[in-house]
């Protein structure tokens, strides 16, 4: 064992081994709950904790490369650990630590797969999330890429006998074969010509401009497809809803982020001369996808998919912090450059924590209520206290609230933007400040959508009788959720430590360090600009504020108290049926931006003694998008279906003309 | 042809029979004389086999010979026959082409494949090299077999024959394959044969014919099923 875990990359590679061997050791009873979920999963968790110290060490350490003898004949793989891979691996580590704690307690007997073959996809997409990070060749990353792509394929059509969750896995292969596809031509035009697959081999390509925008575009497409950017966003609500919530937030949280890996690497890594057109094309479509996520994210009414279009909202602003690294980039403006690296690591990091703890959240909730739909919850604060408050954590940093930590990376994105119109390029530095524009509507959105989740959910009176009997988390499940909580108060508390932390990220990708002289406390992250930030400072003035109100109320209170039935406003003949809905809450956004949708609503008459209420609203994007490409599929199907006969006969003259016709060409 | 050994001339007879029985294979409508052809077919394998063995001296050309008799002349023909016996199945219906026009296709495509072999005979070293066009064209003409009957046990038969051709065409260019290969190829059509017997049973019990035609019924089913898949998509 000694000598296998001599430097971080090599401990690495045994973790993950780790992983796939739990897994496969998942399979030896499959049927039991006992080994897979008291077991292996917590076993799971204490490796992705291991793997989170050594990513940290690796951080400091110098890059390390290695050749293994594993692999084809003539293409063995390569890996290597950068500070860039270390701190998503880091990442990888401390949120499917958390998501294992929590899966341990949350599945169940039931339908579906049993949990011994769950226990081997689960870990078997854990290690290859992680082989992703590692990978230094085209070849292991593809094979590793598409590992994770199927493993969590069948984690999503767990509960594979509802045919709407068949369909869901399949729009999700679809898009993520579709992607690596793309991924994969880009790596094919970016060898430029030595038919060398390894990434140093990249490195070293020189690529004329058009090949190398064509690299560009291509990654930009593979790697958009897999984070959820518009248009091909359209499998993320369709597949967290479907598959289990440990899943979903490991989907969501982890998964999504080894596509902005990816981005990243080919971006700032791979490609060299780099165009200066090229970070606009991320920054624009980032930005759509962050008003349009957020947008629809407002009128959901399924929990589930409603965190989904969130992530879809989340994505497209690392992806439109990315663009914006790129074009000050290409401006020679590093400092700036950085700023918006710092604001795009520090949102993956932030994101990650945050959407899986909301994730397993619903899972608790969905567990104990057996409801997704928002319509048929509420209240549960009283019956869930610890989800409920664990959630709020994760509702309120998403929402980008001050003194938590969603605040700090959207603040240093909007900083970077603010400073866009010293681009040296007429039009663009005009452009560019808009973008702050759309971001603020964006976060603002997300936030109005966090209101709405947790409001509609915990708070109020329950909307069903049958919600009387929820309980809370059990304890595991608990664990699961106090560790990503807690992960989200570090990053919110300790923003300068861990901005100096990943200094090394930046000299890697080619910025240049920032937040150099600034006291411990203090985030000031532009060196000679007046803005800073301290969220101790924040927390502790509203701390103060709240013991001096609560104290002002004891003292000045005057303790003549009165009974009666919560949130009625003395009225009295109020149901719990007549609380704001999900539908209600969401109804001045689906006017004020009714361009976006297509909906289907049925109204009730004014006579109608038994009224009914029904809206669907639908992404556009399928009718404008998806829809005719089917149809013209379909069509170009239909002309050559005539081959098909049905008629063994006939295909055995198919394949002797096509043998003919081959014998004849050599001819 | 007076300068050519007795035993290479020997051969060449044996490959003239070969194309002579595929053609007659092609022309043969009753489903008992087309094993017993395939039989004979196998035994002209044997023959030309030993010869060859005899003739270069290499020892794994006679572990083929065993085999060759073992599985083509003397298993296969039974297994067939054994089967045509329980199926009563003695007969093929019309083909679907008629036979004068099969025999011109036939025809066609032997000249296609000695036009073809001929630059690889060029280029080959052994002493049977000609006789490539002739396994070339008794693979094409199995082909063609199997193409124009109805009945799934000629289609087995033409399958067979097929395979014989390609093991005839590995003999004559190269001395014949690696023992691994040929033990493999051998094995692959000993499975293939039980297995398409088990698919006649049930085939039959299906549609209570082994007449092909029935199987396109299967095809109006598999459209309409994926027809239904197609139109999905869209309501979300």
């Amino acid at each position: 064992m000694i000598p296998l875990i001599h430097s971080p990359l090599s401990a690495c590679l045994t973790l993950l081994a780790a992983w796939g061997l739990l897994g496969l050791a998942g399979l030896l009873r499959p049927r039991s709950l006992r080994l897979a979920g008291r077991t292996l999963f917590p076993l799971g968790a204490l490796c992705g904790v291991a793997l989170a110290l050594v990513a940290l060490l690796a951080l400091f350490s110098p890059v390390e490369q290695r050749t293994l003898l594993l692999g084809l004949p003539d293409l063995p793989m390569h890996m290597r650990l950068d500070p860039l891979a270390s701190v998503f691996l880091f990442l990888l580590g401390i949120v499917s630590a958390g998501i294992s704690v929590f899966a341990a307690g949350y599945f169940r007997r039931g339908p579906g797969t049993p949990p011994g073959l769950l226990c081997l996809q689960y870990h078997l997409f854990l290690a290859s999330m992680g082989l992703v990070l590692l990978a230094d060749d085209a070849y292991t990353f593809m094979v590793a890429w598409e590992v994770m792509a199927l493993s969590s394929y069948f984690l999503v059509t767990t509960q594979h006998a509802l045919a709407e969750i068949r369909r869901a896995g399949f729009i999700y292969l679809l898009i993520a074969h579709l992607g690596a596809t793309c991924v994969l031509l880009s790596f094919g035009v970016m060898q430029g010509g030595s038919w060398q697959f390894t990434f140093d081999a990249m490195r070293a390509a020189h690529l004329t401009a058009p090949w190398a925008s064509a690299a560009f575009l291509l990654a930009l497409a593979g790697f958009g497809a897999k984070a959820g950017l518009a248009p091909l966003h359209v499998w993320l609500p369709e597949a967290h809803p479907a598959a289990p919530s440990p899943v979903s937030a490991l989907m969501s949280g982890v998964m999504l982020k080894t596509a902005v890996y990816g981005m990243l690497r080919v971006s700032f890594d791979l490609l060299g001369h780099p165009q200066w057109w090229w970070g606009l094309v991320p920054l624009a479509l980032g930005l759509f996808t962050a008003l349009f996520g957020a947008v629809f994210a407002a009128v959901q009414t399924d929990m589930k998919r409603l965190l989904a279009w969130s992530s879809i909202e989340n994505l497209g602003i690392i992806f439109g912090a990315l663009g914006l690294a790129l074009v000050f980039r290409e401006s020679g403006m590093l400092a700036l450059a950085s700023l918006a690296l710092i604001a795009l690591l520090y949102h993956s990091l932030n994101h990650a924590c945050i959407k899986s703890l909301l994730f397993l959240g619903t899972g608790a909730v969905l567990h104990s209520t057996g409801e997704r739909s928002l319509g048929r919850l509420g209240g549960l604060i009283h019956r869930m206290p610890w989800v409920a408050w664990l959630t709020l954590i994760g509702a309120l940093a998403l929402s980008g609230l001050p003194p938590l930590n969603g605040f700090i990376s959207e603040w240093l994105l909007l900083q970077a933007f603010l400073f866009a119109h010293e681009v040296p390029r007429p039009f663009v530095n005009m452009l560019l400040p808009l973008g702050a524009a759309l971001l603020a509507l964006a976060a603002a959105l997300a936030a109005y959508v966090m209101v709405k989740f947790f409001g509609v959910t915990f708070l109020g009176q329950p909307r069903e009788a049958a919600l009387a009997r929820a309980r809370d988390a059990g304890i595991l499940e608990r664990i699961g959720l106090v560790w990503l909580a807690l992960a989200c108060l570090a990053l919110a508390l300790l923003p300068t430590q861990i901005i100096t932390a990943l200094r090394p990220v930046l000299m890697e990708l080619g910025g240049v360090a920032v937040s150099g002289t600034s006291p411990w406390w203090l985030l000031a992250p532009v060196p000679g600009r007046q803005v800073s930030y301290a969220p101790l400072v924040f927390l502790l003035v509203i701390v103060m504020t709240v013991l001096v109100t609560a104290l002002a109320m004891r003292l000045f209170y005057h303790h003549r108290t009165r009974l009666a039935r919560a949130w009625d406003c003395g009225f009295g003949a109020l149901t719990a049926r007549m609380q704001d809905t999900a539908e209600g809450f969401g109804q001045p956004i689906r006017h004020i931006f009714s361009s976006f949708f297509m909906m289907t609503r049925e109204l009730p008459s004014p006579f109608d003694r038994s009224p009914h209420y029904r809206v669907v609203v639908h992404d556009r994007i399928w009718q404008t998008l998806y829809l005719p490409l089917t149809s013209v599929v379909q069509r170009a199907t239909d002309s050559v279906a005539w081959l098909q006969r049905g008629r063994i006969a006939a295909y055995l003259l198919y394949s002797f003309v096509t043998l003919v016709v081959l014998l004849a060409l050599m001819l | 042809m007076a300068g050519v050994p007795i035993d290479l001339q020997l051969l060449n007879l044996c490959a003239a029979l070969l194309l002579l029985l595929s053609f007659a294979m092609l022309a043969q409508r009753r489903i008992v004389n087309l094993v017993n052809l395939l039989a004979l077919q196998g035994a002209l394998l044997l023959c030309a086999t030993l010869l060859l063995a005899w003739r270069t001296g290499q020892a794994h050309l006679y572990v083929s010979a065993l085999l060759t008799l073992a599985l083509k002349v003397l298993f296969l023909p039974w297994l067939l026959h054994r089967l045509i016996r329980r199926l009563q199945v003695y007969w093929d219906s019309e083909p679907l082409l008629n036979i004068p026009v099969t025999m011109l296709a036939g025809l066609a495509v032997v000249v296609f494949a000695f036009g073809l072999a001929q630059p690889i005979s060029a280029l080959g070293s052994t002493a049977t090299r000609n006789s490539i066009g002739i396994a070339l064209a008794v693979v094409l003409l199995s082909f063609i077999t199997m193409i124009t009957r109805r009945k799934a046990m000629s289609q087995v038969v033409g399958f067979l024959s097929m395979e014989n051709g390609l093991f005839f065409g590995a003999m004559s260019a190269t001395y014949g394959m690696p023992m691994v290969v040929e033990f493999g190829v051998a094995l692959d059509v000993l499975v293939a044969v039980l297995v398409l017997g088990v698919f006649f049973f049930q085939i039959r019990e299906q549609f209570d014919s082994l007449d092909l035609q029935h199987l396109e019924k299967l095809r109006e089913e598999a459209a309409a099923a994926g027809g239904g898949g197609n139109t999905s998509g869209g309501d979300n």
